[in-house]
C-alpha cells in the first residue's frame, strides 16, 4: 500500500494550477457579464491579443493575416468601440456563456506563467446561436494573490468562421 | 416569388431601382449559377500562390471545387476536382506542394499536368481503355492579367484582358504598388460567412456612402490615435495630390470608388496610426514610386485609395491596406465570404506587421469596421422578409458626375447583372448622356 506523498513541490503545483483555473474563469465571467473596463485592467501595458485566422491556428501575426492582433492601444479602442452602442453588431450586446476546461499550466516561473485551456463560447443573439470553438493560450504575470495577462491567444478549431460571419464581442 | 422586373434603370427621370426579389428568390438563384457564376471570368487565385513547380491551391470558385497548380512544365492549371474514373475529390488539401496527385478511392495518380500516370491493375480494362481519356479535366479558361488568375467555365467567353475592360488601369495601379514589379498574396485566409445575398457585398464594397454612419466607431478611433491624414492637404512636397475620379464604371460591369480617404496606407500615405517610426520609410517609398513611374502614376499609386470591384464577385480594396476578397452564394439569404491579404513581395519583417496590422485596424470578421458590415447586410436581409417595400433606391448621383459616396458603382453592377440574367446586352453601363448633369461638389469626401 502506497501513502500518498505530501511533498512542497506537488502542493505549490496544484495550488498555482488551481489560482490559474480561478483566473480564467472570473476573467470568463466578467466578459460574460460585458464588464469590459474590468477586463481591460487585467491586462498589462505592453499586452497582445491575437485571434489567428481559421486555417492555420499557430499563425505569426508578424507574418501572416490574422482575424485579431491587438496591442494594448487597439485593445482600449476595441473595447470603446463595444461600450459605444455604435458597435452594430454588438447593439444590443450578444448574450454570451463561456465554458473554460482543460486547464493546464505549461511554464511556470516567478515572473511569468504560461496557460493553455480549451473553451466554448457561445453567442446568442438576433435569434442565432453561434459557438466559437478553440483554445486558449494566456501569458500571466503573478500580481499579488492574481494574475495580470501579457499575452492572450484564442486560437479557433473552425474550418471557417460560418456562420458566425464576425468575431464580434470579444473572444 | 420570381420578379417580373428586376431592375428600373431610368436616369432621364433621376430613377434607379432594384426589385429585392432579386436578392431572396430560390429561382433567380438557380438562374445566377447557370449565367453569371457560368459565364464571367471568376477569380482563383494570384501567381505568388503558386511559386514552384508542383504547388497547389485548391479553391471553390462560382460555388464548384477546383483546384489550381503549376505543372511540372512550368504553366498554371486549374483542374475541375473530381477523378475521372468514379468522381472522388482528387485535391483533398487547401495547399501544399505535390509531384502526384493520387485519388485515395482507386489509387489513380495523375502528374501535375493531369496525366493519369498509373492505376492499379489496369490489364483489369479492355482493349479500348485509353489513358488519354481518362486524364484530369482542365476548367475549360484559365488566363492571368498581372498575376490575377481567372477561371471561365464557358468555352466561348471572350479573353480576360477584354473581360477587363477599363478596369486593367485600376489592376495596374495596385500591381505597380511592388518596386521589384512583384506581388504576393501573404499567408493566412479569412473564411466567413454573411447571412445575407451575395449582391449585398458587392454593394457594401464599393459603397462610400456607408462609411461614416456605419463605421463612426472605426473613425473615433483613427482620430483617437493621433488624427487622420488630412484627405485634401498638401502632400509633404506642397503639391496636392491627385484627388481621384470618384465612382466610375469601367466597362462589362466592373466599377471602382477613386478617392482618398483619411487613413494611412502603407505604399504609400502616412497617417498617425502607422506610427512616428514609420513616417520616413513611408515617405521614401513614396519617392521611390515616383521616381520608377513618373509623378503622375506615382502618386496615384501612393495617394489615392481604390474600391475596385470586378464583376461578379471579386473585390481588390486598395486602402489602408490591399485586400482581395471573393465570394459566393450557398442559398439567396447566405454566402460565403473569402478573404487575402496582398502586399509588395519585398515587405517583410516589420514593414510587413505594419502592413497587417493596417489591414486589421478596419478589414476582416475581426476588424473595427468589417464586423458593423456583417451586420448591415444580414439587416438588410431582415428587412426584406418584411415586405411592403418591393425596390431598393440606388440612384444617388445620377443626376451628376458621380462621387464616391455616389451609387453610380452599384448602378455599373446592376445593369451587367440585368443583362445576363435577361439575355439583351447591356448598351452601356454609366449614367449616359440623357440623365441632367450638375458639377460635383468640390470637397465632397468619399
Amino acid at each position: 500500500m502506497t501513502t500518498l506523498e505530501r511533498s512542497d513541490t506537488e502542493l505549490s503545483r496544484l495550488l498555482l494550477q488551481r489560482r490559474v483555473e480561478e483566473f480564467l474563469c472570473f476573467e470568463a465571467d466578467i466578459l460574460d457579464d460585458w464588464k469590459l473596463d474590468e477586463w481591460l485592467a487585467l491586462f498589462t501595458d505592453d499586452a497582445t491579443y491575437v485571434v489567428p485566422s481559421t486555417d492555420d491556428p499557430s499563425a505569426d501575426p508578424g507574418n501572416s493575416l490574422v482575424l485579431i492582433d491587438d496591442d494594448r492601444q487597439r485593445l482600449h479602442w476595441r473595447v470603446e468601440r463595444l461600450k459605444s452602442r455604435r458597435a452594430h453588431r454588438e447593439y444590443p450586446w450578444s448574450r454570451t456563456r463561456r465554458f473554460i476546461t482543460n486547464v493546464r499550466v505549461l511554464s511556470a516561473s516567478d515572473d511569468e506563467v504560461v496557460a493553455r485551456a480549451s473553451f466554448v463560447v457561445y453567442r446568442f443573439r438576433a435569434g442565432h446561436a453561434d459557438q466559437f470553438v478553440g483554445r486558449y493560450l494566456h501569458t500571466l504575470i503573478p500580481a499579488g494573490d492574481s494574475f495580470r495577462i501579457s499575452a492572450r491567444r484564442a486560437e479557433l478549431d473552425q474550418e471557417r468562421l460560418s456562420p458566425n460571419g464576425a468575431v464580434s464581442m470579444i473572444l | 416569388m420570381h420578379a417580373e422586373t428586376y431592375i428600373v434603370d431610368q436616369p432621364e427621370n433621376s430613377i434607379f431601382r432594384v426589385n429585392r426579389a432579386t436578392m431572396t428568390s430560390p429561382e433567380i438563384l438557380a438562374k445566377e449559377w447557370d449565367t453569371i457564376f457560368s459565364l464571367n471570368w471568376l477569380y482563383v487565385g494570384h501567381e505568388s500562390e503558386l511559386a514552384q513547380v508542383g504547388e497547389y491551391r485548391r479553391r471553390t470558385v462560382g460555388g464548384r471545387p477546383v483546384f489550381f497548380v503549376r505543372g511540372k512544365d512550368n504553366v498554371a492549371r486549374a483542374f475541375h476536382n473530381t477523378c475521372p474514373h468514379r468522381g472522388a475529390l482528387i485535391c483533398r488539401q487547401d495547399q501544399g506542394v505535390a509531384s502526384i496527385f493520387q485519388c485515395f478511392y482507386h489509387a489513380w495518380s495523375f502528374d501535375t499536368e493531369g496525366n493519369l500516370v498509373g492505376l492499379p491493375d489496369e490489364a483489369g480494362y479492355g482493349p479500348n481503355f485509353d489513358r488519354a481519356e481518362r486524364a484530369l479535366v482542365e476548367v475549360p479558361r484559365l488566363e492571368q492579367y498581372r498575376g490575377f488568375y481567372f477561371v471561365n467555365f464557358d468555352r466561348e467567353a471572350v479573353d480576360l484582358r477584354t473581360y477587363l475592360a477599363d478596369a486593367k488601369e485600376y489592376l495596374d495601379l495596385v500591381a505597380d504598388q511592388s518596386l521589384t514589379g512583384r506581388m504576393k498574396i501573404v499567408k493566412g485566409v479569412q473564411s466567413y460567412s454573411m447571412r445575407a445575398n451575395w449582391k449585398l457585398l458587392v454593394e457594401n464594397s464599393i459603397d462610400g456612402y456607408h462609411a461614416l454612419p456605419t463605421h463612426q466607431t472605426y473613425f473615433n478611433y483613427l482620430q483617437g490615435i493621433g488624427g487622420m491624414a488630412a484627405a485634401a492637404a498638401p502632400t509633404p512636397d506642397g503639391q496636392l495630390a491627385p484627388r481621384g475620379r470618384g465612382g466610375v464604371a469601367l466597362g462589362n460591369g466592373h466599377a471602382v470608388v477613386d478617392g482618398r480617404a483619411p487613413w494611412g496606407r502603407p505604399v504609400a500615405r502616412w497617417a498617425p496610426s502607422l506610427g512616428e517610426a514609420a513616417k520616413g520609410e513611408i515617405e521614401e517609398i513614396r519617392e521611390q514610386l515616383i521616381q520608377k513611374y513618373g509623378r503622375e502614376w506615382g502618386l496615384r499609386i501612393a495617394e489615392t485609395d481604390r474600391n475596385l470591384f470586378i464583376y461578379p464577385n471579386l473585390i481588390i480594396n486598395d486602402i489602408m491596406a490591399i485586400t482581395v476578397r471573393t465570394f459566393t452564394p450557398v442559398r439567396p439569404d447566405y454566402m460565403e465570404v473569402t478573404a487575402y491579404e496582398l502586399a509588395p513581395e519585398e515587405e517583410t519583417g516589420e514593414r510587413l506587421h505594419r502592413r497587417l496590422r493596417n489591414f486589421l485596424e478596419f478589414l476582416g470578421p475581426g476588424g473595427l469596421a468589417t464586423p458593423d458590415d456583417v451586420e448591415a447586410l444580414e439587416s438588410c436581409q431582415l428587412g426584406f422578409g418584411s415586405g411592403g417595400v418591393t425596390w431598393n433606391d440606388i440612384s444617388r448621383g445620377i443626376h451628376r458626375q458621380a462621387l464616391g459616396s455616389d451609387e453610380l458603382q452599384m448602378r455599373t453592377f446592376w445593369r451587367q447583372w440585368n443583362a445576363q440574367m435577361t439575355g439583351t446586352p447591356a448598351t452601356r453601363w454609366d449614367d449616359g448622356p440623357t440623365a441632367p448633369r450638375e458639377p460635383a461638389t468640390a470637397g465632397s469626401r468619399q
